[in-house]
């Protein structure tokens, strides 16, 4: 993966957070505009994979550790059927999100938030932990390349 | 989009296929806006173009080849492919006219959620009402099945994530035997 | 006029979906395969979504001044499936990856020669 070149890592510095933000704000906008949990999900992890591309995966691994990845994954579904979960126990058929508030369409509005939640952690976490996945391979091919031209 | 398919079917280099794939995505997101389909498109382009194409370029960069020709000549393909093509083609015909308000397919359950999502759900988009609440369980089973592609990922690359300096030789893995 | 746009729209959709069977079908190379797939699951979200189109119409978001909508149910089944999409790539990928590790190759002749030696 490149490392030298200085045009990319200027504009990835600039970029990254713009990226993130508009993550960040495409999903809590899910509601009142094109949005929600996937789109949001996949653009922070892109985000976080443009940083691994231009300063390499152990840059990126010491933002986001694997082991947090890790976690986040099954999280976000836990999140999810929490939230049904919930529902089920004060009252309502499972997913119901209406007994979540006073006024049940607040309650479905609570529901939609968490869920969107939920969704944004376990997208984004998957992603990444894939390119983790086939970064680490990539890094580990280019070792045995560098040590073979070596000798 | 035709242009850029029969690009990818023509090109042998791999790397000009991952990037025809590539525009392919944009142009299908551009095409998406155009149908009014906002958030499909948005969700599409971050997919499609952004986050396949970054897979596809890591897994060149794996495994480094270029296409080889063809061996056979893909007459049985070519028929079968047109043969479908052509019973597809005969099946559209019978499809109603396209953008009608009185088509059969928008009589019956959308109505029901254009008037009455915002009122039940406090929420002007309809597609995320209808995504989380309305049709939360297909939601449910959709997070769930990315969970299992990311684990199943994780477990056919596992060596990846193990720093195994101390290991001379990358291809020797234990783990051949045990899969 | 409609019609002609009706139509066109179906057979660009039938085209796209016949070429990216194609590609899975008659060519060997594995990567190549995985973009086949990609473009034949796109041609069917955009099979999809044609028909949930309505002319004049506006995206279903519920906004002062708009009366008529499209079809929301489409995109939120299509919002599925595009994930699901990328899950399934990804997935491949990463067979393909195991594939290219163990056996050195991933063009389908070369992988048959081996099986069918070894």
């Amino acid at each position: 993966m490149m490392r030298d070149t200085i045009i990319l890592r200027v504009v990835a510095k600039l970029l990254l957070p713009a990226i993130l933000i508009f993550a960040f704000y495409v999903q809590f906008h899910g509601d009142y505009g094109p949005g929600g949990g996937f789109q949001a999900g996949v653009a922070a992890a892109g985000a976080i994979i443009l940083y691994g591309m231009i300063f390499g995966i152990p840059a990126a691994q010491h933002v986001i550790p694997t082991t947090v990845v890790q976690v986040m994954v099954p999280l976000g579904v836990l999140i999810f059927a929490g939230t049904g979960v919930l529902g089920l126990m004060l009252g309502e058929n499972y997913l119901n999100y209406s007994p979540l508030r006073a006024d049940p369409g607040d309650g479905q509005h609570l529901g939609i938030l968490i869920v969107e939640a939920g969704v944004f952690i376990t997208v984004a976490s998957t992603m990444l932990a894939i390119f983790y996945g086939f970064g680490g391979l990539a890094d580990e091919a280019d070792a045995a390349a560098a040590e073979e031209g070596e000798e | 989009m035709v242009i850029t398919v029969v690009g990818i079917i023509r090109a042998h280099n791999l790397f000009a296929v991952v990037m025809l794939g590539s525009v392919y995505s944009f142009l299908m997101a551009t095409v998406m806006v155009i149908l009014d389909a906002v958030d499909v498109s948005m969700t599409e382009a971050a997919v499609g173009a952004g986050m396949s194409t970054v897979l596809l370029l890591a897994v060149l960069h794996l495994t480094k080849t270029r296409e080889a020709p063809l061996r056979h000549k893909p007459y049985i393909p070519l028929f079968v492919c047109l043969l479908t093509g052509g019973a597809l083609v005969y099946g559209t015909l019978d499809l109603p006219p396209f953008g009608e308000a009185n088509a059969p397919q928008n009589q019956h359950v959308a109505p029901y959620y254009i008037e009455n999502a915002e009122h039940e759900t406090h929420s002007p988009n309809i597609v995320t009402a209808v995504l989380a609440s309305y049709r939360g369980y297909d939601t449910l089973g959709e997070v769930t099945v990315i969970f299992t592609a990311g684990i199943g990922v994780l477990i056919l690359l596992a060596s990846g994530l193990r720093r195994r300096r101390e290991n001379a030789d990358p291809l020797q893995d234990p783990k051949d035997d045990a899969i | 006029m409609t019609t002609i746009l009706a139509d066109l729209n179906y057979w660009v959709t039938v085209f796209l979906l016949v070429g990216g069977l194609y590609i899975v079908v008659a060519h060997g190379n594995m990567i190549k395969k995985l973009v086949g797939l990609s473009i034949f699951q796109t041609s069917v979200y955009l099979l999809f979504l044609s028909p949930g189109k309505i002319l004049g119409g506006t995206p279903p978001i519920i906004a002062e001044g708009f009366d008529v909508y499209s079809n929301p149910l489409p995109h939120v089944l299509i919002l599925t499936a595009i994930v699901v999409g990328v899950a399934t790539i990804a997935l491949g990928l990463a067979l393909v990856v195991r594939i290219h590790r163990s056996y050195g190759t991933i063009e389908e002749d070369e992988l048959h020669d081996l099986e069918s030696d070894a």
